[in-house]
């Protein structure tokens, strides 16, 4: 049975500011700036705003904040954190709203000076987050490095990967990064640059840990039927899964497993989809340990092998499975939490927006998003109108059927019985013919290939 | 409404706990219903829900499940060692290994608890067995 939320919400619109170093502006200006870029593309207005999903890094009662800022009087607002990986959980927050007709248009948003808060010395608001958090922050751990570099070296101790494997993953995300006009980190960077870099918290030098920046995003979702009739083409949620480990990172059960391995499943089923039906996958690389256990957890490589899978060039411009095309939080911009970016990326890979990076073809992205000390992962499938399948003709169809019982009640009013009957059969066919169209055209490649397949396996199995 | 009544103590799990250790006790709790053992400690059983929490006196033993060395400059008072020890009755904490160099301390090494105090807390250290 196709699940009830597939394909029924779309992105429409995103919205990036400038990223780095902007240290004339508030956190609330960042988001704003990206709102407008966001709701500009989707080409609705801020008064359409009717659902309001953010999260911050220490500002209590956030979402009252930005809906104050912004003027918004949503009748859904949601300010779940569960770390970077909220702006991700909230496409779930803001589907489900959406569907069930609690809102109309959700803005999920996000603004951080990150990079100049630290360079000022101003503290977080609200403070350490990590204070009450008991058994963890008494120890005074380096967070969040110390709890992912716990997890690369009992994965390095458990499957033998390699300094210089765990090191391909930061220079495969340079060289995406070298693609794309936007991001922060441009230069040349090699396996030597990463590993023989300054040493932060064992194994991890400078290069295996992300950007600090200042940058706000946005992004916009309304229901499929709606999204049809704006701006750009819509991108539409497949798949959201959400999957939570612990909080504290000795709580984690297994240091080589993340939660991916609860919300990747969750969001394949929703999305009815497998690992290899993906063109193009943007995880949250906090650490560099990162994507190797969120590609294995999510189903695309084996356990164990992901750091051989990076070194190999697979994830890398021109690879079978391009990760992080953008540049990542490592090489592209990280204000502080990620999760926006993930979406958004995915979002641009889907509208074939990307230039130089372009992944050719895409029609299905997985974006990841990692929240906490690797707590919370949160996974959105988004598709093309190629991918949404069965159902989404059946919508056509309907809206045909729309149309040409519009067609007959204009021609009514004006017209006698006769060409009444002639012109409802006119824009009948019409309209079918269109239906035909469309559908010839986008029944993808991939379904054909995949029928194929299928008929092949069985008549193996005979 | 189902009342809580008598089923908890006065204090809760965390007072209990750090006024052993002030005593200078390291206790962990068990399930008394499914038997597993429970750290940090907790209301419920964590494993199958249960408020029945007794405590006992941990084996003080374990091993090291994972291991990292913190960089500091010397100034900053140099290089820390972080790790997570797996104690003998299962549950896994986050803690320092003392007395040994931080590179030294090595995946599956045999540990064992002392208590040692930061900032006026009691904490829970360990060193090479």
């Amino acid at each position: 049975m196709v699940h009830p939320l597939r394909g029924q919400t779309a992105v429409v619109g995103v919205g990036l500011t400038k990223f780095g170093d902007l240290p004339g502006k508030t956190h609330l200006e960042l988001l704003a700036e990206a709102s407008y870029a966001a709701l500009d593309d989707a080409g609705l207005k801020l008064t359409d705003v009717d659902g309001l999903f953010v999260s911050s890094m220490g500002r209590v009662f956030h979402p009252l904040q930005v809906a104050e800022y912004l003027g918004v009087k949503p009748s859904a607002i949601d300010g779940t954190n569960v770390g970077g990986s909220a702006f991700v959980n909230a496409i779930q927050h803001a589907a489900m709203a959406l569907h069930n007709g609690v809102c109309n248009v959700a803005l999920i948003a996000y603004g951080s000076t990150s990079r100049s808060d630290r360079k000022s010395g101003t503290p977080r608001v609200g403070g350490n987050p990590n204070a009450g958090v008991m058994y963890q922050s008494e120890y005074k751990p380096m967070l969040p490095v110390g709890s992912y570099a716990l997890v690369a070296n009992r994965y390095m101790h458990e499957y033998g990967m390699t300094r210089d494997q765990l090191s391909s993953v930061a220079v495969t995300f340079r060289k995406w990064a070298q693609l794309n006009p936007r991001a922060e980190m441009r230069g040349p960077l090699t396996i030597e640059d990463v590993s023989r870099a300054r040493m932060i918290c064992d194994p991890f030098t400078l290069f295996d840990c992300c950007l600090v920046s200042d940058a706000g995003a946005a992004l916009v979702m309304t229901r499929a039927d709606r999204a049809r009739s704006l701006k750009q083409k819509p991108v539409y949620m497949l798949g959201i899964g959400s999957g939570t480990s612990h909080d504290q990172i000795a709580q984690l059960a297994d240091f080589t497993v993340t939660a991916c391995a609860m919300s990747g499943p969750r969001a394949f089923g929703m999305a009815g989809l497998k690992p290899k039906d993906v063109d193009v996958i943007e995880v949250y690389d906090a650490f560099s340990i990162n994507p190797i256990l969120f590609l294995e957890d999510l189903g695309f490589v084996k356990k164990g092998e992901g750091g051989a899978f990076f070194a190999e060039g697979h994830a890398a411009p021109g690879g079978k499975l391009p990760v992080n095309t953008n540049g990542g939080g490592m090489s592209c911009v990280h204000p502080g939490m990620y999760g926006m970016f993930v979406s958004i990326e995915a979002v641009e890979q889907l509208r074939g927006n990307t230039g130089a990076r372009q992944v050719e073809g895409a029609e299905v992205a997985l974006a990841n998003g990692n929240g906490g000390l690797l707590s919370n992962q949160s996974t959105a499938i988004f598709g093309t109108a190629a991918t949404l399948g069965a159902e989404a003709r059946t919508t056509k169809r309907a809206s045909a059927k729309k149309v040409v019982k519009k067609a007959a009640k204009k021609a009514a009013k004006k017209a006698p019985k006769k060409a009444v009957k002639k012109a409802a059969k006119k824009s009948a066919k019409k309209a079918a013919k269109k239906v035909a169209k469309k559908v010839a055209k986008k029944a993808p490649k991939k379904a054909v290939k995949k029928a194929v397949k299928k008929t092949a396996k069985k008549a193996k199995r005979r | 409404m189902a009342e809580t009544g008598t089923t908890f103590a006065a204090d809760g799990a965390e007072k209990q706990f750090r006024d052993g250790l002030n005593r200078g006790e390291f206790n962990i709790q068990q399930c008394a219903s499914c038997k597993k053992h429970v750290f940090y400690p907790r209301t419920l059983c964590t494993n199958c829900g249960s408020p029945k929490l007794v405590w006992k006196r941990a084996a003080g033993t374990g091993t090291v499940y994972s291991t990292s060395t913190e960089r500091y400059k010397p100034e900053a008072g140099g290089d820390k060692n972080i790790a997570v020890v797996q104690l003998d009755e299962g549950p896994r904490m986050l803690t320092r290994i003392t007395d040994i160099a931080p590179a030294d301390v090595k995946i599956g090494m045999r540990v064992t608890a002392h208590i040692g105090e930061a900032d006026g807390i009691k904490l829970i250290y360990f060193r090479k067995a």
